[in-house]
């Protein structure tokens, strides 16, 4: 293994800090449990190499080395121009509190080491222990921006290698808090990530282009990061709802623009390119329960995603408004989120401090409308279609950072036999990220897929195939592991490819609604259908 | 000697409260954050069990909100005075830890029992003076030293930790292994143990300067302990350790700040404050320039697309 030995050592050498060797991995669970079993990590090309600063194996920022003196210093002063904004009141309300809490009052003590998933995952390594990161920043912090003692703060050097290589290296956090959870004194280095992120992305123009010029930039200017506007997501609805009334055995279309409609219904949009099934399975239920609701054809606004949550706060705010504005367009009651973690988080609890007078419209979790629908009785559910085993993967923005943890399991209950189902250890607020949070599930650029897939994904998949170990685990023993958020799916879907994981252990991945329009007794049985992915 | 010591004393006390008030305030007077909150929020009553919040409610919104601060109690109390997430997520270093504090605390109880006894005639009850007091002194002042040591050796040998170990920070333990270690001895010089210090305290808070507090060999290690004592007092908020100030910010203000902004409710107002103040950030992407205010910019991009 191949790791940083002191904080410092950022400043210093050229070439990646740190190497991560499959030796250093704990194996996997059978039967994924040789180095064959293994997926494969291109080494960087070597033009990677000699355009940007290394980190590790990977890189996904693409930042190009600075060419002369004079652009390396004025990129440094940038940096340190986005780090006195990040600390001041005036330019960063939205989170200087608990950054400066952050900032002063880490003891240093790792107790928040051992529960970050990629730390563990890397065995060990220096540089992914969720307070390197964060102790290089406080070092910057106190050493140039409030001028003091490195004595007393530690010291580092400022120079570009340093910048670029925690720029890059706040992109190695999948900002999931579980670290925050355990700190004794309520330090949160995942929100330390994150504002690395932005001094990057709000003042030096840096961020990863699949969360930014393919992200929010696309949403807020043509409608969908998927590229989708209006008239394609329109046309897209009508393929949905022709496929879905073929698969459920009788007619549904879904409401688009419905205006007093009670609520408006925000999908993320990669569901409607990637898992169709998922839109028409809220169409299925939604209709079959009577609710008035509708989607929006508004720009951004058949959209739920925020990738400014993983990245800039004022991507953020815009998008939170976008969303806000047509609902109150609409004149519906309520904002009803689908099956995405983050689109949750940006718009109920986050937008909470964004959204004021007739914009702020009450936002709900369809967890908890789909747990009303099941509690009201008007959908019979027959729970023997649904007879294989389940396992639940609880998204980490929709589960530990908003407690919303019971309403999906009172409907798995409701539509999975007795003894079907079990927990993953540990689930609940205390779950690990899928290893594609905070936008990872959508890079790929360089040799970044395969690395998130073995390194950041690798316990998420340990704790999947630990959930199913008391069944065969072969193709001929199906399996469906639920993950009710787009970014989750994508990166389970990646991660099942890649390790075969259907072929060899007969492990499926949805959502939940998936599975509860597969227990409606009023559709066509096989909703569920398991070879199509 | 004495005279100095009661000086000292009195300007660190002074000291402390300044700086723990300055502690306060500077976290008071921070402006609103976004909602950052991580779960289990305790205050959620029966359902922090399980980490669940109003969330959880369909149309949270139209039901009465319950908290219960007896909740929040019941986690913040064990936290403070055994250290539990340090127990459960960190148990090596909790051993050291734990004592180090619970030290911390009952030279805290002790010294303000001594002041009491000192300030209330009423209470120089026997129990008191020669029970509680020499108990909870030498006991704080043992596990004190015992427990910075066992710090100091934690981040010496262990390579994570003194990674994250400034010069500064091991100062910090050696002096409370040297204050509170010379106060041990103190206590153990004085042939009356811990009443010397007590009359010490009784002169301190009786603003008498001619009262004798340490007869024999203890004389003069009496009032050089009140002011090593009270110079570290002094010297605690103005270090990373003033996180007994920060900790209560951190969990009632982030962590468990899960208060819901419903229309025409008191929050807007600040909202809308905090959305009139500027937006300088130079990325690209953020147009406008210094004179744009969040709100505004926030308005922009929704007001673009509305345009095309």
């Amino acid at each position: 293994m191949k790791a940083p030995k002191k904080i410092e050592d950022i400043s210093r050498g050229n070439g990646p800090l740190a190497q991560i060797d499959l030796a250093d991995q704990i194996p996997l669970p059978a039967p994924f449990d040789t180095p064959a079993d293994e997926i494969e990590i291109p080494p960087l090309s070597e033009d990677a190499r000699e355009k940007c600063e290394c980190l590790d194996d990977t890189v996904v920022l693409n930042i190009p080395k600075p060419e002369t003196p004079q652009e390396e210093e004025r990129l440094v002063n940038s940096f340190l121009e986005g780090m006195r904004k990040t600390f001041s009141e005036e330019h960063n309300w939205t989170f200087l509190q608990p950054l400066m809490m952050s900032i002063e009052h880490c003891a240093g003590c790792q107790t928040c080491s051992d529960s970050c998933h990629i730390y563990e995952e890397t065995g060990g390594n220096e540089l992914y222990r969720p307070t390197y990161r964060s102790e290089v920043l406080r070092r910057i912090y106190y050493k140039y921006i409030a001028g003091k003692s490195t004595w007393v703060h530690g010291d580092v050097d400022l120079n570009w290698t340093t910048v670029s290589r925690l720029l890059e290296l706040s992109y190695r956090c999948n900002l999931c808090r579980r670290c925050a959870q355990t700190c004794p004194l309520g330090v949160d280095n995942g929100l330390l990530a994150r504002e690395i992120r932005k001094i990057g992305s709000q003042e030096m123009g840096i961020h990863p282009r699949e969360l930014h010029e393919d992200g929010s930039v696309l949403q807020q200017t043509v409608g969908s990061s998927t590229g989708m506007n209006d008239l394609v997501f329109k046309d897209n609805m009508e393929f949905i709802d022709e496929d879905t009334s073929e698969m459920v055995g009788y007619d549904v279309e879904t409401p688009i623009d419905v205006e007093g409609a009670d609520i408006l219904l925000i999908h993320n949009a990669g569901e409607i390119m990637s898992w169709p099934e998922n839109i028409g399975a809220f169409t299925t239920l939604f209709n079959a329960a009577g609710l008035s609701w509708t989607l929006s054809s508004d720009v951004a606004a058949y959209d739920g995603i925020n990738y400014g949550v993983f990245y800039d706060d004022v991507q953020l705010a815009r998008t939170v408004l976008m969303h806000a504005q047509s609902a109150a367009k609409l004149g519906v009651r309520k904002i009803v989120l689908g099956e995405c973690g983050h689109a949750h988080k940006a718009l109920t609890v986050i937008a909470d401090r964004v959204l004021t007078g007739e914009l702020n419209i009450p936002r709900e979790s369809c967890m908890t409308v789909l747990r009303d629908i099941v509690r009201s009785g008007k959908i019979k559910f027959d729970k023997s279609r649904n007879d294989f085993p389940v396992t639940l993967h609880d998204p980490c923005n929709l589960v530990r950072l908003m407690g919303v943890v019971t309403p999906q399991r009172e409907i798995v209950d409701a539509i999975v036999p007795e003894g079907r189902f079990r927990e993953m250890a540990p689930h609940g607020v205390e779950n690990y990220c899928c290893g594609g949070g905070s936008g990872f599930a959508i890079m790929s650029g360089n040799n970044f897929a395969p690395w998130r897939q073995r390194v950041l994904g690798r316990r998420k998949f340990r704790q999947v195939l630990e959930a199913f170990s008391d069944v065969p685990m072969d193709h001929d023993h199906p399996k469906y592991l639920c993950a009710p958020c787009s970014n989750c799916k994508g990166q389970m879907r990646d991660i099942i490819k890649s390790y075969e994981a259907w072929e060899r252990a007969g492990i499926y991945y949805g959502g939940l609604v998936e599975l509860m329009v597969n227990a409606m007794v009023d559709v066509k049985p096989g909703f569920v259908d398991w070879e199509w992915h | 000697m004495q005279t100095l010591s009661l000086v000292v004393a009195y300007l660190a006390g002074v000291v402390f409260l300044l700086a723990v008030i300055f502690r306060i305030r500077h976290w008071v007077r921070m402006p609103m954050h976004v909602r950052w909150e991580l779960y289990p929020v305790p205050h959620e009553g029966k359902r922090a069990a399980h980490g669940g919040s109003y969330l959880e409610d369909g149309e949270w919104w139209k039901k009465p909100r319950k908290t219960s601060k007896l909740n929040e109690l019941k986690v913040m109390l064990p936290e403070i005075f055994f250290l539990v997430a340090l127990r459960e997520h960190n148990r090596r270093l909790w051993y050291s830890s734990f004592p180090f504090h619970l030290g911390l605390y009952c030279v805290a109880a002790c010294s303000v029992l001594m002041i009491g006894v000192g300030v209330i005639p009423a209470l120089r009850l026997d129990f008191l003076v020669n029970g509680c007091i020499p108990v909870l002194g030498y006991a704080g002042l043992v596990l004190g030293v015992i427990g910075a040591l066992g710090l100091i050796h934690r981040r010496t040998t262990d390579p994570g930790l003194r990674n994250f170990t400034n010069p500064a920070d091991f100062l910090n333990l050696w002096l409370f292994v040297g204050v509170l270690g010379f106060a041990l001895i103190t206590a153990l010089a004085s042939s009356t143990g811990f009443s010397a210090i007590t009359a010490g305290v009784y002169a301190l808070v009786t603003f008498n300067s001619s009262v004798a507090v340490a007869p024999g060999a203890a004389g003069w290690m009496v009032p050089l302990s009140v002011i090593t004592m009270s110079a570290l007092l002094a010297y605690i908020p103005m270090t990373h350790m003033s996180h007994f100030v920060g900790k209560f910010f951190a969990f009632h203000r982030i962590r468990w700040d899960d208060r819901p902004n419903v229309r025409g409710g008191p929050l807007e107002g600040d909202i809308q404050k905090v959305l009139g103040g500027r937006v300088g950030w130079n990325a690209p992407h953020i147009r406008g320039g210094e004179q744009q205010s969040w709100g505004e910019s926030a308005q922009q991009a929704a007001q673009q697309e509305a345009q095309q």
